[in-house]
């Protein structure tokens, strides 16, 4: 197999197994979820301001009183490469044109040097994310394999993707191919790994704020 | 036409200046030394004619149109009067017997020495018999020519990678020259067809310096395929701005932004046609206002549609509803059993009573 047959695997088979894969364990988990069901709380209701699941979904993206100061790595990092990631997938033009060939939704890009570092800042904060999960001993002690997994799987598409715009290390073929092949296997990982909280995320922040505003507490 | 080419030229009516200028330009092309220019110049003024054999295998006679017209009248076309081009089924007068008869005289006077020209693919289903000539296989008579060629050029696509006769389903068991030819240097130049003046400037390497470019790992010369279409475009300041053409026709197409969108495979091409461009530095067809094709890449018909963006899906995607429905219904089944689960559990649930704790 040369590279261009490789990109076009990636391009062409390769595509469609992971999305097959992602849609088929997005669509599980998000059923199997959301069917779970709670007990009515027969309790009645308290009110007290700000207590709401919407509240909380809003909530739950700022730091809590007093944790920026004592984990700013953390806040500020997971802040960067959150935004950074967004901005690369949602608004780097070759993925508006993936986006827009397997929805037909379509929004301008923005220019490619700045997607460009955006990658870079995004490597950046997620570099010294690690470091510093396994510079701390408590964080160090909490990861398991699924978090130094889930790492690699989110950085190295970011990494390929950069490095195949500026030509680096290998031929840009098959750069591209590699960089579309690590975003395939971010699809597969995604739905069966803590990755999937790009789906739960808000739908659990309404969750945990619904049931604890019943009891009048804000979270 | 006998002598140096320089008196060929002359007689021609091309000045010792434009000969000059020519090989500075063609050295620069080269991205070899100033110097280069005139050492090429005097080489290939006073070379003597080495003798070329081509050999037409599964081919369109596209790369021989392109080498001998697209140019003409110019100097790369007569680069070939001074090369004696003692086989070539397009422009030769003799046929048939006559024809053979220069083909074996000239590997017999020239063994080890001559050079080989190949285009076209060549064929091993059916033991080769889906290409022949005067009754022979063209792998047969690939492999006796290799065998007395000094070196083997591969002009264009089917020749290096095997191009359109190899394309899915590959009929003909269609299979490039560096597939049969091991131990000889091979240098393929690869298009379709391929830039006139590459395979000039390959000529002049070889007459000037007595040996063949540096090549890349395609086996392609690094100086006009070392960078790619996407590279040195013209119109590559709009992809970086994210200006894309969205039509062939609209607004954008007309103010000369990026093909991206539509198709263009630039960014995976190795090809000189951005900067030495085609017919005579007219135009070339990202120029034109269409896509790059890819032409001069292993398996380019073979790589999705030529209308489809490198980061767009190359085939439709098949799997996708299937996968959905089968993750749903995975999904409400093991809801179900979840369900039935609690109910079973509610079910067993015994009460307890305070005179059950006092037992």
């Amino acid at each position: 197999m040369n590279d261009l047959q490789f990109l076009t695997w990636t391009r062409g088979p390769g595509l469609d197994i992971a999305v097959g894969i992602f849609l088929l364990g997005v669509l599980w988990r998000l059923i199997e979820i959301y069917t779970l069901g709670r007990k009515k709380d027969l309790a009645a209701p308290r009110h007290a301001a700000g207590a709401s699941g919407l509240h909380t979904v809003f909530r739950r993206s700022l730091p809590p009183p007093g944790m920026l100061k004592r984990s700013p790595v953390s806040y500020i990092g997971g802040y960067i490469f959150h935004i950074g990631l967004a901005i690369i997938v949602f608004l780097g033009a070759p993925h508006i044109l993936l986006i827009e060939n397997l929805v037909g939704l379509s929004w301008p890009a923005l220019p490619s040097q700045f997607i460009g570092l955006t990658a870079v800042v995004t490597m950046a904060a997620m570099v010294v994310m690690l470091a510093d999960r396994i510079n701390k001993p408590v964080k160090r002690f909490l990861s398991t394999f699924e978090d130094w997994f889930t790492w690699a799987v989110t950085f190295v598409p970011v990494l390929t993707g950069w490095m195949a715009t500026q030509h680096l290390l290998l031929p840009y073929t098959q750069m591209l191919a590699l960089h579309i092949l690590s975003a395939e296997v971010l699809l597969v990982v995604l739905p069966f790994s803590k990755l999937f909280h790009g789906f739960t995320l808000f739908g659990s922040r309404w969750y945990n704020g619904r049931v604890n505003g019943h009891k009048g507490v804000p979270v | 036409m006998q002598g140096p080419l320089i008196d060929t030229l002359a007689r021609r009516g091309v000045t010792r200046r434009t000969f000059l200028k020519y090989c500075a330009t063609l050295a620069s092309m080269m991205a070899l030394p100033p110097t280069a220019g005139r050492a090429m110049a005097e080489a290939m003024a006073a070379a003597r004619r080495p003798s070329v054999i081509w050999l037409p295998f599964q081919e369109c006679t596209g790369c021989t149109e392109s080498i001998t017209r697209s140019h003409s009248p110019t100097i790369e076309g007569m680069i070939f009067d001074m090369i004696s081009l003692d086989y070539q089924e397009t422009l030769m007068a003799a046929a048939g017997h006559q024809a053979e008869e220069a083909l074996h005289t000239a590997m017999k006077d020239n063994a080890g020495k001559y050079l080989l020209i190949v285009d076209g693919s060549i064929p091993l289903g059916q033991d080769g018999a889906y290409s022949c000539i005067g009754g022979r296989s063209n792998v047969d008579i690939l492999k006796e020519a290799a065998a007395g060629a000094a070196a083997v050029i591969a002009v264009g696509s089917c020749a290096s990678f095997g191009g359109i006769p190899k394309a899915n389903p590959n009929p003909t068991g269609a299979v490039s020259v560096s597939d049969l030819v091991k131990d000889k240097p091979i240098v393929n130049i690869p298009g379709c067809p391929p830039i006139p003046v590459v395979m000039t400037g390959v000529l002049a390497h070889y007459l000037t310096f007595g040996s063949l470019p540096e090549l890349d790992d395609k086996g392609r010369p690094k100086s006009f395929y070392g960078d790619t279409i996407h590279d040195r475009c013209y119109r590559r300041p709009f992809y970086d701005q994210g200006k894309f053409a969205k039509t062939f026709d609209d607004e954008g197409a007309r103010q000369g932004w990026c093909l991206f969108e539509l198709g263009c495979k630039g960014p995976v091409t190795h090809n000189a046609c951005a900067t030495v461009k085609w017919n005579g530095g007219t135009s070339w067809p990202v120029e034109s206002g269409h896509g790059c094709l890819g032409c001069s890449e292993p398996d380019f018909w073979d790589g999705g549609s030529f209308y489809k963006a490198l980061s767009a899906p190359a085939d439709p995607l098949k799997f996708a509803a299937a996968a959905a429905v089968v993750g749903a219904g995975a999904g409400v089944a093991v809801s179900v059993a979840n369900r039935v689960k609690k109910n079973t559990a509610k079910a067993m649930h015994e009460t307890t009573t305070l005179a059950d704790l006092e037992k």
